[in-house]
């Protein structure tokens, strides 16, 4: 090698620039694009938001210390039960766990999966709802205590099944979808499906978004004087909203004789609706607790309404956040569908097979749902066993109580309704914001008082 | 017959009692004073007892109801016989908004107008009106069958189901997927048994069919102008 060669090495191939994504045109963004531009329809899919929002994840408690005394952790009493409706309802409920599940239709589930969550629900002491294909019998002859909803569609609605109810839900929104009817695709239209909905066998169904026979809360009022009537006034009625304008949704419930007030956040899991509405529209759970509470408060009402929150309840944790923020009693319908055993690993091939992957899976509307749950298939639908369901259930909704229970008992409370904002700190600004805790390390709680 | 006064008696006595009786009760005729608008007014009724009441009635008058037969000998506010199971709701006078929302069965007559959204979501409801009905009339209508002997508003039959319309008089416009059709014997069959129930002595031949188009039965892209 001489000096030229030694001081000129051979040239190799320029630094190129890595490939680097767009942020805003991301992979999972540019699919729905080509898929959009494909099939000319919009994407309808199962579940609530996807989208990384504020929640409870980025709440902790403080626990106790100097200034406060714990409990014994297995030998002091922490009490977990609730009661909902003693607002006007002769016969209130009376629950042994502050956690309820939550209303997903005969029709959108198979009737397998409503008697599993009946069961489950029944073992854990609590209670159930309908969804928005009436009252099947698996779901009343297995659930102890029963939600009847009363939606917009008004599917299967009759007073024998208001009557033979525990209590009443009437549904204004949920959080999935605040504004939006439910939809249940062709699929899914069973024989015995379009019998109960009215409706023929086959079709894609778009349920009403706004009841039929009132608007406001005015008409409510009546409506609510209606039902009370027709059952006697034995019935708690709850009014549900999505996360919408909590404070006045809450405060208007309030106003037209609901007994118990349900708040449901945009994580909040829905059958079918389309992607667009589910990531897009209403607030996260997180952002709308305080504004119930504070609603129910400037009326007298907290505690006096009852107020269950919903969307994105996973755990004990979950469930003594959203009551020490001053809910009496959460909801959940997702996580209920994961314990019996939606998009559980066994079935991996079959996600696979459909495109997807276990966790992922969410076109429920298509009724080809590998667990068994979303499905009118009757081959799908034996894949789940009722009784191992409903075990398994009652396993999960019983660790989420003594969850709970456990943190309540770390910040020196005798019952999980002790717990109060002031046991909890905020890991990020915007959680501390929308909980009205302080952001922890610090006295701030960004939009109280001023900087 | 039984009178209940309700402005003496109150609303929750008024329905307990009716609710009360069973199908071999002897109290079959019923008669209700002073309803003066009130809302709920023999709601959840479960017997086959005729009531009368004697004036108008506010929202839900007859709701649920299942056998009985309840004639308002006045005008009916909104709701009239929601969600009618079964049974008779006769309104001597006009109807509101949302007459008949929801039925599953049984015959609702309206001797007057009805106002909008009649028949609103229907469900196996018969319901003849002697006058004409509003806008949004039989909306999302799934079964049953709509009467009316007068004129209709609006976007009849919007997003229409399986529920029958006979109309006489003209229809200002028909909603997304509702149609015309032909009038077959069956149809002039059933409108003939229809008005004679409701006593109208309308002839079934001069009535006009409307259905469902069964065209936004399945989603379909071409098909987004109509929604």
């Amino acid at each position: 090698m001489d000096d030229h060669q030694k001081n000129n090495p051979p040239r190799t191939m320029p630094p190129r620039t890595m490939p680097i994504q767009s942020a805003t045109f991301s992979n999972p963004v540019n699919a729905e694009i080509r898929r959009a531009a494909a099939t000319g329809i919009y994407d309808i899919r199962g579940g609530g938001a996807k989208r990384r929002v504020p929640h409870f994840d980025d709440l902790l408690f403080l626990g106790a210390s100097m200034s406060r005394y714990p409990l014994e952790g297995y030998r002091e009493k922490c009490e977990t039960s609730v009661t909902l409706g003693s607002r006007f309802a002769k016969k209130p409920i009376h629950l042994d766990i502050p956690i309820t599940v939550a209303g997903m239709s005969f029709g959108a589930l198979s009737g397998p999966a409503k008697e599993a969550l009946g069961r489950g629900a029944t073992m854990a002491g609590t209670s159930t709802t309908t969804g928005d294909g009436g009252m099947t019998e698996e779901e009343r002859g297995h659930s102890e205590k029963l939600i009847y909803q009363y939606l917009p569609s008004r599917y299967g609605m009759n007073p024998d099944d208001l009557r033979r109810a525990d209590a009443i839900e009437v549904v204004v929104g949920q959080g999935a979808k605040p504004g939006g009817g439910g939809m249940l695709l062709g699929q899914k239209i069973s024989d015995r499906v379009a019998d109960m909905r009215d409706l023929p066998p086959g079709i894609d169904q778009r349920s009403a978004c706004r009841h039929p026979d009132w608007t406001g809360p005015d008409d409510l009022e009546i409506k609510i004087l209606e039902l009370r009537e027709i059952t006697g006034w034995e019935k708690p009625i709850y009014v549900k909203v999505g996360g919408a304008r909590p404070y006045f949704d809450t405060t208007l419930a309030v106003k037209a004789g609901a007994d118990v007030v349900v708040v449901d956040g945009m994580q909040g899991g829905t059958a079918a609706t389309q992607d667009v509405f589910i990531e897009n529209v209403g607030q996260p759970t997180l952002a709308c607790i305080r504004p119930a509470v504070k609603a129910l408060q400037d009326l007298g009402m907290h505690r006096e309404v009852q107020l269950i929150v919903s969307g994105g309840v996973r755990s004990g944790a979950d469930v003594a956040k959203a009551l020490a923020l001053g809910a009496d009693a959460v909801s959940i319908g997702s996580a209920a569908m994961i314990a019996i055993g939606d998009n559980d690993p066994r079935w991996e091939d079959d996600y696979n097979a459909l495109g997807t992957t276990a966790g992922a899976y969410d076109d429920w509307h298509e009724g080809n749902d590998p667990a068994g749950i979303t499905t009118q298939d009757p081959a799908l639908m034996a894949r789940l066993d009722p009784v191992e369901g409903g075990r398994r259930l009652r396993n999960y909704l019983k660790v989420m109580a003594l969850e709970a229970q456990t943190i309540a008992r770390a910040c020196g409370k005798n019952h999980v309704h002790n717990l109060e904002p002031e046991d909890l700190c905020a890991l990020t600004i915007e959680a501390a914001a929308m909980a009205g805790v302080p952001l922890a390390g610090t006295s701030w709680i960004p939009g109280s008082g001023s900087f | 017959m039984q009178t209940i006064d309700l402005a003496d008696q109150g609303l929750r006595a008024l329905n307990e009692t009716l609710q009360s009786q069973d199908s071999d009760t002897n109290q079959t005729e019923w008669l209700v004073t002073n309803p003066r608008g009130s809302h709920a007014i023999a709601v959840g009724l479960d017997a086959p007892i005729d009531v009368t009441i004697k004036g108008s009635t506010g929202y839900y008058c007859g709701g649920m109801n299942k056998q009985a037969s309840i004639t308002v000998d006045g005008s009916a506010g909104p709701g009239v016989a929601e969600n009618m199971m079964s049974g008779k709701i006769v309104i001597e006078g006009d109807a509101s908004q949302y007459a008949g929302a929801t039925g599953r069965g049984g015959l609702l007559v309206i001797k007057g107008n009805a106002s909008s959204r009649c028949g609103i979501s229907m469900k196996g409801i018969n319901i003849v009106v002697h006058g004409n009905i509003g806008h949004m009339s039989a909306f999302m209508a799934q079964s049953g069958t709509l009467v009316v002997c007068g004129d209709a508003g609006d976007a009849l039959g919007d997003s229409l189901y399986e529920a029958r319309l006979f109309v006489r008089g003209s229809v200002k416009s028909l909603g997304a997927d509702c149609i015309k059709k032909d009038m077959r014997p069956e149809h002039i069959e059933l409108l003939r048994g229809l008005l004679e129930e409701a006593g109208s002595d309308a002839r079934p031949e001069d009535f006009t069919r409307y259905g469902s188009a069964r065209k936004l039965y399945h989603f379909d892209i071409d098909n987004a102008g109509a929604y």
